[in-house]
């Protein structure tokens, strides 16, 4: 792929004889927004840092536009860095950091102005550049670190846990405004979280990463309609993953893939036409559905599966049902020509 | 920073340091190492040896340590809390007390011990005590001496600490008591470490304080390190003392470091700390302070005071004299243009010091992923603090022996002075910049590096608002230990300009005439000097000048 | 901005006082032309200014004075550094460190045409003789408070021996001889009057009297004596002949204080051409400078001690007050170079 933004090749990162990133390859094409998904300890901020430069790869390459990267001092890679904490400089206002890196480039003070100005709007922070860090929320420091690492328009952008820090609510209004922003700047940009949610938020690509090894990329619906294993699918949000005989009676015949299925919460659903058979073990009324759980004909009676119903029915525990498959909400694990193993990253 | 033409930059940078320590210390040591151990052109540990068994050797040994360390405990005992009351408190006349604490630091210990004996002689105001001669006068001294160090390292740390942690405690229901052992001691306790082993090598190597107060009873390492070189010409022992000194500071330094190193630690910071008003809970705090504050005016005072005295009568004869070239006193040159010299020398020391300092605190605070280079620069940092712990007698003397052929005849030379001073300086100013360098996240440098900073660029965007004021305050406080050495600046040789310090020892020393009066009314002056310059620089560092 | 503004004017700030700085502003260029001559000396080496410009007019050279440490730290700083001496000449060892520097060879042959004939008294024997040229002499005598011992209606001690009475308890101070060098000038004198063997039990019995030993001379005199201005408590005192001028009161005639001559170790001050000298016939011409009547006459003071030459006219009050010993404690210079250490130590066992 010639006209790659970011490709990483190989990549190895050790501390003390352990691996922290292993052999992991990827790339990323300019103008997209890749998530690297894991669970924490899994080596996907070791991954981001050295791709910015502030570990030291002990093999592998890492090249932007071509142009091999490796050992170029972090602040002459022209990317810009993140964290989930924003690391405001303390001793700058709102608008001195997110001047920074114009100044570290001579901008004119005039045309820093108005960029300021622009971002600060960009970023929902409008006219509160005289503000300090300190009485800043959450929220309106991330949006103020997000404005100063977007400032000189970064070829790449690295984004550490960025939401992670937030309460719920702003969490999910901040995943969507970043995902509008980083298309209105058109910026190529790696978000690295352990928030499935998130990461479907922003991004166009996902990663995931596991014990310092990639285990799957693609485009987010690649990787969601196939998830890799079974652990990749439950990190991904599925709430169950049934082995093939399950599938087969789910489905009404065989799954893709390696035969297995993974089923999100609301994959059965009652419906008095539904072909799959089941009892009730549980039912739990909440403000849009009512949850249950659901002992299912054919499948072993310890993969209890998750079932929705409208709030219409009332449904008891220990009541036998008809339920229908949504197809939409499964997935099945694994590709169908390979094992579920961990190199399953495709080319691009 | 990956950039190996970083790594060669810092490499680089460290070497000046390094390169001076090793003229300046490893050298001279070296040299007189060698004339104790190599006889004949055999190295020959046997005299060196037997020294060590002598039990004058033993007890001088036994009688350092224990000497040091009761002194380190209590300077810390009063030290801490002082720095506490006069950087947190609004303790009415803060600012004056500030400087008027560091004034022991900077006066001659001659002068000093004479103040002490006037004041604890049997005939004395507080003779009654009995403390005249005893151990208790000696650790006494020391306090006086180092409890200077303890409020202006940590001082400057305090006030830029972030008071919300402990205000999370008390609303967590922590009793001010609590509050102090549970959350402020902790965050404080690398800093602590550092002005402890600092104090800890002052107390150690203490030689006109233990030599005028400690009479002929009590001899510490140092003493007998002078009396052998000196008096005796006895270098195998001397050189087997020096090793032994050398033994024991690298082994604290071990200790301190290691201990320091976990928990050096960022901090949460903010900008400006107000004082605030002292309230029932801060009664204990007030008290240490204010004993601390007696424990050095009382000497102060009584110097002072005798300084006005002239053949019995008030008189400030002693200080219309100070501009006259002998007025009786037989002053080589008048006390002010030994001042003007103890000025310039301290302004070259201080920037040395200062620039030295800085380089190695940067250095030392970089982040290095690889064990190796971390290790190095643990040594690295650990090097810098060994000139405190070594005899100011055998290094002076290691420069007549080994500084004596070109390129390295250094000996008369004009930088010897500043040069010698910046070394005691140096440790000072790597041990206040250290725990606050280290306080600063290392994020922020790399969200900085991201944005496109370069390394320098970080050091200036970084690491100098949160460094600048304990830099400043370092300073000061270089020049205010510049303005008093005068144990290494004594052994070198120096030239006809005599600094403030050589000349009262000179004075004191002189039987007969007003040559006494003039010596306390000179020190009275350098101390007041010293205040006035440690004053102005923390009004130079309070006003709005914090918004850049 | 602010940021940059900030940094000009700190490197300004700092640029400005470096200039002001001594290396930094005038540096000078003390190069080692043959003009230049370097004399060692110790710490309390003090003369008029005057004379020494004179002697730089007079004989063409640059004279610059390097002092350092005591009279011990001076003979031994030349003994290791005698390959490569720092300086041309030397002033400043003492009759108690002499044989020491000539043993070791640091001195080379020189005698002022010059030297007044009082000299001789003080000139050192053997080898010493051509290589150390005496400047001054001073008695270091034990001092006794007369006001004191006439309102106590005490007579007051004359000899070494009085000292142990009974009537004198707790009434001496004296600085100790491992601190201090009248200390062990006081030490010498009790070696030449009891003898190798003899003196450790006289310094026992002043133990036994109740001796006071403190660190140096200006802490005894001015901490501990009476009459010293501290308002001490001991009105014996381990001090020089030349201390009872000082205590003459303001309007007073006599001083309050007198030194016992009985008691007395004369200390002797050397000047000496350094062996490996740069400029060694300006080296001459300052230790010649050094025994010159101009010199002479302005040392009693400017550093408090007596000329060698007896021909220059006292200042009155010392012509009057200050009495030499008659028959000063002699102990050979060769013996105390050989046992200094051996004697401190002894002298420690029995004050410890």
């Amino acid at each position: 792929m010639p006209d790659a933004g970011l490709e990483v090749t190989d990549l190895t990162v050790t501390f003390e004889r352990t691996k922290a990133v292993d052999d992991v390859t990827l790339a990323l094409p300019e103008g997209e927004v890749l998530a690297v998904l894991g669970p924490s300890g899994c080596g996907k901020s070791t991954l981001l840092r050295a791709v910015a430069g502030l570990e030291r790869p002990s093999a592998g390459r890492v090249r932007f536009g071509g142009e091999d990267v490796t050992g170029v001092p972090t602040h002459r890679r022209g990317f810009a860095l993140m964290f989930q904490d924003g690391q405001l400089f303390p001793n700058l206002d709102v608008a001195g950091n997110v001047a920074y890196p114009l100044r570290l480039r001579r901008v004119p003070r005039g045309e820093r102005r108005r960029r300021v100005a622009e971002l600060l709007e960009l970023v929902g922070l409008a006219g509160q550049g005289e503000r300090r860090p300190t009485t800043l929320s959450g929220g309106e420091r991330q949006r103020v670190a997000l404005a100063r690492a977007l400032a000189v328009h970064p070829r790449l952008l690295l984004l550490d846990e960025p939401l992670s820090a937030l309460d719920r609510g702003l969490r999910e209004r901040l995943a969507a405004d970043l995902h509008d922003i980083l298309r209105a700047e058109r910026t190529t940009a790696v978000l690295v979280t352990h928030d499935h949610d998130e990461a479907f938020a922003v991004a166009d690509r996902l990663a995931v990463m596991r014990a310092g090894r990639l285990v799957q990329q693609g485009t987010l619906e690649e990787v969601w309609r196939h998830p890799a294993d079974a652990d990749t699918a439950r990190f991904l949000g599925y709430a169950a993953v049934v082995d093939r005989s399950a599938a087969e009676v789910l489905l009404a015949g065989a799954a893709d893939g390696d035969g297995r299925l993974a089923l999100r919460r609301s994959a059965l659903r009652l419906d008095p036409e539904g072909a799959v058979h089941g009892q009730v073990t549980s039912a739990r009324v909440t403000a849009e559905l009512t949850r249950l759980v659901v002992a299912v004909d054919g499948v072993p009676s310890v993969d209890e599966l998750d079932a929705v119903a409208g709030l219409d029915v009332a449904v008891r525990a220990g009541q036998r049902v008809r339920l229908r498959v949504d197809p939409t909400r499964t997935a099945p694990v694994g590709r169908p020509s390979d094992p579920p193993a961990d190199r399953s990253g495709a080319p691009l | 920073m990956s950039g190996k033409r970083y790594v060669a930059a810092g490499v680089a940078a460290g070497a000046v340091p390094l390169a001076v320590l090793l003229v300046f210390f490893v050298v001279p040591l070296a040299g007189m190492l060698e004339r104790g151990f190599v006889v004949d052109g055999r190295l020959d540990l046997g005299p060196a040896l037997s020294t060590l068994g002598r039990s004058r050797v033993l007890g001088a040994l036994w009688f350092t340590l224990w000497s040091a360390t009761v002194a380190t405990a209590l300077t810390l005992l009063l030290g801490v809390p002082t720095a506490y009351a006069l950087h947190r408190l609004a303790v009415p006349g803060r600012r004056v007390l500030r400087a008027v604490v560091t004034v022991p630091f900077v006066l001659p210990t001659v002068v000093v011990g004479v103040a002490f004996r006037t004041l604890l002689a049997p005939s004395g105001p507080l003779g009654f005590l009995g403390l005249d001669g005893t151990p208790t006068a000696i650790v006494a001294a020391l306090v006086f001496f180092n409890v200077s160090i303890v409020v202006r390292t940590l001082g400057p740390w305090w006030d830029s600490l972030d008071p919300r942690r402990a205000q999370a405690a008390a609303a967590l229901g922590a009793s001010p008591l609590q509050v102090l052992r549970t959350v402020t001691l902790p965050a404080m306790l690398p800093p602590v470490l550092s002005a402890a082993s600092v104090v800890f090598l002052f107390c150690a190597t203490a030689f006109g304080v233990v030599l005028t107060l400690g009479g002929v009873r009590y001899s510490t390492v140092e003493t007998e390190i002078y009396l052998l070189t000196t008096q005796f010409l006895d270098l195998p022992a001397a050189a087997a003392l020096s090793v032994l000194q050398l033994v024991v500071v690298v082994g604290l330094l071990t200790v301190s470091g290691r201990a320091r190193r976990h928990r050096e630690q960022p901090l949460d910071r903010l900008r400006t700390t107000r004082a605030r008003r002292a309230t029932r809970s801060d009664l204990l705090v007030l008290g240490v302070t204010t004993l601390t504050v007696l424990l050095v005016l009382a000497p102060v005072a009584a110097l002072v005071a005798r300084s006005f005295q002239a053949d019995g009568e008030w008189s400030t004869a002693h200080y219309r004299a100070l501009g006259d070239a002998d007025a009786g006193s037989g002053a080589a040159v008048p006390v002010t243009t030994a001042l003007a010299n103890s000025l310039r020398v301290a302004v070259d020391a201080t920037v040395l010091a200062l620039a030295l300092g800085v380089v190695v605190a940067v250095l030392v605070t970089r982040r290095a992923t690889r064990p190796s280079a971390r290790r190095a620069l643990a040594l690295f940092d650990a090097a810098f603090m060994l000139p405190l712990g070594v005899s100011a007698v055998t290094i002076g003397f290691g420069f007549l022996v080994a500084l004596d052929e070109p390129p390295l005849d250094l000996r008369g030379s004009p930088w010897l002075v500043p040069v010698a001073q910046a070394m005691v300086a140096l440790p000072l100013v790597v041990r206040a910049l250290v725990p606050v360098l280290r306080s600063v996240d290392d994020r922020q440098r790399q969200a900085a590096a991201s944005l496109g900073a370069g390394p320098f660029r970080v050091l200036a965007t970084i690491d100098l608002p949160v460094a600048w004021r304990p830099v400043l305050a370092a300073a000061g406080f270089a020049f205010a230990v510049s303005l008093g050495e005068f144990g290494a600046t004594s052994f070198l040789a120096r030239p006809t300009t005599p600094t403030l310090p050589v000349l009262i020892y000179d004075l004191i020393g002189r039987p007969g005439g007003d040559a006494f009066g003039a010596a306390l009314a000179a020190s009275v002056l350098l101390g007041a000097v010293t205040v006035a310059v440690t004053a102005a620089v923390e009004r130079l560092r309070v006003p709005g000048v914090g918004a850049f | 901005m602010k940021l940059r503004t900030t940094a000009l004017l700190g490197t300004t700030a700092l640029l400005a006082v470096a200039g002001c700085s001594v290396t930094g502003g005038s540096e000078d260029d003390s190069a080692t032309d043959d003009t230049t001559v370097t004399l060692l000396t110790h710490d309390s080496f003090a003369l008029p200014d005057e004379l020494l410009a004179e002697f730089e007019e007079h004989s063409g050279l640059t004279l610059e004075v390097v002092r350092s440490g005591d009279a011990g730290s001076l003979t031994n700083q030349l003994v290791l550094s005698k390959d490569e001496p720092v300086g041309d000449a030397v002033f400043g060892i003492d009759n108690t460190f002499a044989s020491r520097a000539v043993d070791a060879g640091v001195l080379a042959e020189h005698v002022p045409d010059e030297l007044p004939g009082s000299a001789a008294d003080h000139a050192l024997d053997g080898d010493g003789a051509d290589r150390l040229t005496p400047v001054d002499w001073g008695d270091v005598c034990v001092n006794v408070d007369d006001t004191w011992f006439r309102e106590n209606d005490v007579p007051a001690p004359k000899t070494l021996d009085d000292l142990t009475e009974p009537a004198y308890r707790d009434l001496f101070v004296t600085p100790a001889p491992n601190s201090s060098s009248p200390g062990f000038a006081f030490l010498l004198a009790t070696i030449g009057e009891y003898g190798e063997d003899g003196w450790q039990e006289y310094w026992q019995r002043l133990v036994d009297n109740g001796v006071r030993v403190v660190a140096g001379w200006t802490d005894a005199y001015e901490v501990d004596f009476t009459a010293g201005g501290g308002g001490g408590d001991r009105p014996i005192v381990l001090s020089y002949n030349s201390s009872p001028p000082f205590t003459i009161p303001e309007g007073g005639k006599r001083p309050t204080t007198s030194a016992l001559l009985d008691t007395c170790f004369r200390q002797v001050e050397y000047a000496g051409v350094l062996e490996g000298a740069d400029n060694p016939e300006g080296a001459q011409e300052v230790v010649d400078f050094l025994v010159s009547p101009e010199v002479q006459a302005a040392l009693p003071d400017s550093m408090y001690v007596f000329p060698v030459d007896d021909s220059v006219e006292l200042p009155p009050l010392w012509a009057k007050w200050a009495e030499p010993a008659p028959a000063p404690v002699e102990v050979d210079p060769e013996a105390i170079s050989e046992h200094r250490e051996e004697w401190l130590r002894e002298w420690s066992d029995v004050t410890s």
